[in-house]
């Protein structure tokens, strides 16, 4: 088994303000979905999220805000599997609750050192 | 006769108590002096008491007896007066003779540190619980071999090498750092709660030794918690669930000593005053903002006393195993988890969670688990499941339970 890193990304301006009981709605899909991987042993590391606030660092002292380079898409969070293969892995973050929402995940195999 | 069961209940009880102050007295290195003088007390005790009348306090005169005993012992002794003796001396301020301290203070200061120093990553778990039940909590070998479904010497010879162990590692028998306390306790912890389990889930078929263990577990957990030091939310997390589990003792065994499953308990005769006193406990666990393995477990135990269906219980019990299963993976849990995906959101959701679960394709409980979500959705997929399940387990009263549910639904299907 490797192990593969999963960046959920969304839309930048999605998070907004929510109310506690909006918060519990997004929050069930999310702990559903941790909760299978987990049943099935393959959650290496639960992740975090990432708040929408970052800056981008640049060479010769340029700082930006802004957590996102190029493209008005955010990352709002990671995760680690464990996963056979690539494709294994894509199959598996197929279930995440973000494509829901009109996000997206990228799924990248962690090389050890 | 009568003398006989008074001499067995002293025992247990008083046995753990001497020995423990006498192995702090002794330490690990000469733990077998200790367990030795005990025994020579307690024999003495049987032979005079079954000729003669029982004295007016049997528990002094096993105090008086064991304290001379140990007195003797180290007067006599001349590698102990030159070594242990002198240094216990030093720091007891006590030129002339050692004090044997069977106050009941003393008494539970002794099991606890006893329990800091059995409780050690250095020796297998197994082997921790074993030398807990038998230092700690009195259990003669033949018990721990039952309780084990083992025999005598592989026990005797499972507590020598543990002992070895914490001898060479110099194991002290003392009460950790206060900084130190956190991280010793996990292990302290752990152990406790595998020793409940051992009596709770075992497959042994003596009942009443069964109960003793978690008894015994309990006891010991209540220990930590009237010690201000160790009165933690994580150890109250622990005596919570462990008094919602005990709760159900009436209800999950029937008269032939056969498991009964939770939906098919009698709720008559579930134990209220446990169930207060867990859910009190759980209160108290809930200072802080830890959330351990325990504090999700008793929460889990909390909603099972609520015997009415209702889509918020279930709906609350998938979130906790959730949090269980990200915190710490068990194949109990991720089984329990899909039982209450389907409580709570449908048997459909649950067989697609269900088959993923390919890890455990070995485990009956996972093929009971699948016959129960297919019935009355695929029922010949249902029949296909229990029958593996029927073929995998090992226990009479599981394969019982198994067949019982195939002949149910074979009848569904005519």
């Amino acid at each position: 088994m490797n192990e593969f890193l999963l960046i959920y990304r969304r839309e930048a301006d999605f998070d907004t303000q929510f109310t506690a009981e909006q918060l519990k709605e997004i929050s069930k899909p999310w702990m559903d979905w941790m909760g299978g991987l987990a049943a099935q042993s393959i959650l290496a590391d639960r992740g975090n999220r990432l708040d929408s606030a970052g800056k981008v660092v640049k060479p010769n002292n340029v700082v930006t805000n802004g957590a996102y380079v190029e493209i008005k898409e955010l990352i709002g969070g990671y995760s680690i599997i464990k996963a056979a293969s690539l494709d294994e892995a894509a199959e598996i973050a197929k279930g995440c609750p973000i494509l829901a929402v009109g996000g997206n995940v990228e799924v990248r195999e962690i090389l050890q050192m | 006769m009568q003398n006989n069961k008074l001499i067995s209940n002293l025992f247990r009880t008083e046995h753990r108590k001497v020995t423990a102050v006498l192995a702090r007295v002794f330490g690990f290195e000469h733990i077998q002096i200790a367990e030795d003088i005990v025994s020579d007390t307690f024999l003495l005790a049987t032979e005079k008491w079954g000729q003669n009348k029982l004295p007016d306090n049997p528990t002094a005169w096993l105090y008086t007896v064991a304290k001379n005993k140990a007195k003797d012992h180290l007067k006599r002794n001349t590698i102990f007066t030159q070594k242990v003796s002198a240094a216990i001396m030093a720091e007891s301020s006590l030129s002339e003779e050692v004090e044997i301290d069977l106050s009941e203070k003393n008494i539970n200061d002794s099991q606890l540190q006893m329990m800091f120093a059995i409780c050690q990553p250095v020796i297998p778990a197994e082997a921790q619980i074993g030398l807990a039940l038998r230092i700690l909590c009195g259990f003669g070998i033949d018990e721990i071999a039952d309780a084990f479904l083992s025999n005598k010497e592989t026990i005797n010879k499972r507590l020598l090498r543990a002992k070895e162990k914490l001898r060479q590692h110099k194991v002290k028998i003392e009460f950790p750092d206060t900084h130190e306390i956190n991280k010793r306790l996990e292990t302290v912890l752990l152990t406790l709660y595998l020793l409940f389990n051992e009596g709770y889930y075992s497959v042994s078929s003596n009942t009443n030794l069964r109960k003793d263990l978690c008894l015994e577990a309990m006891r010991l957990t209540y220990l930590l918690i009237e010690n201000k030091a160790t009165d933690l939310p994580v150890v109250n997390a622990l005596f919570s669930l462990m008094c919602f589990h005990a709760s159900r003792f009436e209800a999950r065994i029937d008269k032939n000593g056969e498991m009964i499953l939770y939906d098919e308990q009698d709720s008559c005769l579930w134990n209220d005053e446990l169930i207060v006193k867990g859910t009190n406990y759980l209160i108290r666990a809930s200072r802080g903002d830890q959330v351990t393995r325990y504090h999700l477990e008793a929460a889990i135990a909390y909603w099972h006393t609520i015997k009415t269906d209702s889509a918020e219980k279930w709906e609350n019990v998938l979130q906790l195993y959730n949090k269980l299963l990200i915190l710490e993976y068990s194949p109990m849990a991720a089984l329990n988890r899909t039982y209450a995906l389907a409580k709570a959101g449908g048997k459909e959701k649950a067989i697609i969670e269900a088959e993923k679960l390919t890890q455990l394709t070995g485990n009956h409980l996972y093929h009971s688990l699948l016959g129960y979500l297919y019935s009355g959705v695929a029922n010949e997929k249902a029949l296909q499941h229990l029958q593996t399940a029927l073929k995998l387990a090992k226990s009479k009263g599981e394969k019982n339970r198994i067949a019982k549910n195939i002949k149910k639904l074979n009848t569904l299907k005519k």
